[in-house]
């Protein structure tokens, strides 16, 4: 494995392995040295054109834990902004002999393009609508911690699905560990092609969220993302908390054990009260928690290894 | 990503059944050895008091629990055992296949102050051994640090010797040690090859 574009890159057994090796690394964050030496002499460059605070954080955090030297540089206020092409700007840091970038871009694709420009390990840190995939094994891996195996588990991803680039690798991460999956959204927020989609990829869809969600062991709210919404995809804001938010009411249909995930930002009030948000089921800091954890086990299982040397 | 590499030891092969060669220790000089070497810990502490045993995986730790069983036959005294998983201070990371850590396994007592005595089943080259030592030092600050190996082949590349020994074993650097024990492997022994 050298570069983390997109979970489909990735067998269900490497999955796992990612997993399991998070287990062991979130036993770090425990200690009171939380260092350690594995990554010594690697140089990771986190390169964030889009606005970002857990996932950079994260990474940047599961980088200097491991030793590794870790940077930071966004779009704003590097030669970006005068005018060099993405492919002058990414050829310019990988001669400074750098071992990994982790990318974050508003087009789908450009994680995948760069891996073909340059020598270094390529991570997806979120390209466009298309994937995010270290949000996906952060997210599996706190509802692992909560359910237990995922095979046969009940997960509903609710809310923007449209503009969603979690959606695509919660999905393919999901599915690949065996769980069962139902999307929720308003038609208007449905991808296209998604009844195809669904038939190929063996996932249920519904508009009825409180049809689905007594049937859950898991609900994951996604974020409204008004920043990509150009067009009117619902009347109110107010009219899609009430038909399709995580409202006080509707925390009163789930299942006693069914917990809450949210991959942050959110929007209280709008996909997810404050009653949901802060109820004792949420793992919403679990999963902010996990993300350093999983992350410190994403670059290990990337730059530690043979073939990855310079 | 890639399997385990092979260390000194082979991993888990499945059927309990011998891998071949030269047995040079049977299960019950196992045994022997081990309530040897625990009788020796205790002497050397003047006791069970501050005592820590931590194996390193894979084999070290059945050895670790099996010492702390025999420390416990002797005094009557439980001495916190737990494992030392030692995956991320390898120094031959790079030039290996991604290996997949280890549970780590702290007692609640921790390590500070403590005597920590790491336990291995066969002491090499020393380098899983440096590793253990700068993984030890993240986690506290031992009173000070024992290490008792199962078998001692000899070899070494660091300036690192065991304190308690199962049994030296002269070996050339082209033969294999191969250390089997019943919680890990369903057989038991030591056969060399």
């Amino acid at each position: 494995m050298k570069h983390l574009l997109s979970i489909a890159d990735l067998s269900a057994e490497e999955i796992t392995q990612i997993l399991d090796t998070a287990v062991s690394m979130h036993e770090v964050q425990d200690r009171q040295v939380k260092k350690l030496p594995t990554l010594r002499g690697r140089t990771i460059i986190n390169f964030f054109f889009e606005d970002s605070t857990r996932t950079r954080a994260s990474f940047e955090i599961a980088g200097k834990w491991m030793s590794a030297d870790t940077i930071n540089l966004t779009g704003k206020g590097t030669s970006v902004s005068k005018g060099e092409s993405l492919r002058d700007t990414v050829l310019t840091i990988d001669a400074m002999g750098v071992d990994m970038m982790i990318i974050r871009h508003p087009a789908s694709g450009a994680p995948a393009q760069i891996a073909d420009w340059t020598d270094c390990s390529i991570v997806n840190a979120g390209d466009g609508t298309h994937e995010h995939p270290s949000q996906a094994l952060l997210d599996a891996y706190t509802l692992r911690r909560a359910l237990g195996d995922l095979r046969g588990r009940h997960v509903a991803i609710v809310g923007d699905l449209t503009h969603s680039r979690v959606l695509r690798s919660n999905l393919l991460c999901l599915r690949a560990l065996g769980a069962q999956v139902t999307l929720v959204a308003p038609p208007t927020l449905m991808p296209s092609g998604v009844a195809a989609w669904s038939a190929a990829d063996g996932f249920e869809t519904s508009y009825d969220l409180d049809a689905v969600l007594p049937t859950v062991d898991a609900v994951m709210m996604l974020r409204v993302q008004r920043e990509r919404m150009s067009g009117g995809y619902f009347p109110t804001a107010r009219e899609y908390a009430v038909t399709y938010g995580l409202t006080a009411r509707r925390l009163g249909l789930l299942q006693d054990h069914a917990v809450i995930a949210h991959p942050g930002p959110m929007n209280r009030g709008l996909e997810i009260s404050a009653d949901a948000a802060d109820a004792a089921r949420s793992l919403v800091l679990d999963q902010v928690s996990a993300g350093v954890a999983v992350r410190m086990s994403i670059l290990y299982h990337l730059l530690a290894g043979e073939g990855d040397a310079q | 990503m890639s399997p385990a590499r092979e260390r000194e030891v082979a991993p888990p092969t499945g059927p309990a059944r011998p891998p071949g060669g030269r047995e040079v220790l049977t299960g019950d000089e196992i045994q022997r050895a081990l309530k040897r070497i625990a009788h020796e810990i205790l002497e050397g502490n003047k006791g069970p008091h501050d005592l820590v045993l931590l194996g390193i995986p894979t084999r070290g730790v059945p050895l670790a629990h099996r010492l702390a069983a025999a420390v416990a036959g002797v005094e009557g005294a439980e001495v916190p055992t737990g494992s030392l998983d030692i995956t991320m201070y390898r120094d031959d990371l790079r030039s290996q296949p991604t290996r997949a850590p280890e549970p780590m396994k702290v007692p609640a007592g921790g390590v500070d102050g403590k005597v920590v005595v790491l336990v291995d089943d066969v002491l090499y080259s020393g380098r899983t051994v440096r590793a253990a030592l700068d993984s030890l030092a993240d986690l506290g600050r031992p009173a000070s640090v024992r290490l008792a190996v199962l078998v001692d082949r000899g070899h070494r590349e660091l300036p690192i010797r065991a304190d308690y020994v199962g049994k030296n074993l002269p070996t050339s650097r082209t033969e294999r040690v191969m250390v089997r024990l019943h919680e890990a492997d369903g057989a038991e022994g030591v056969w060399i090859a």
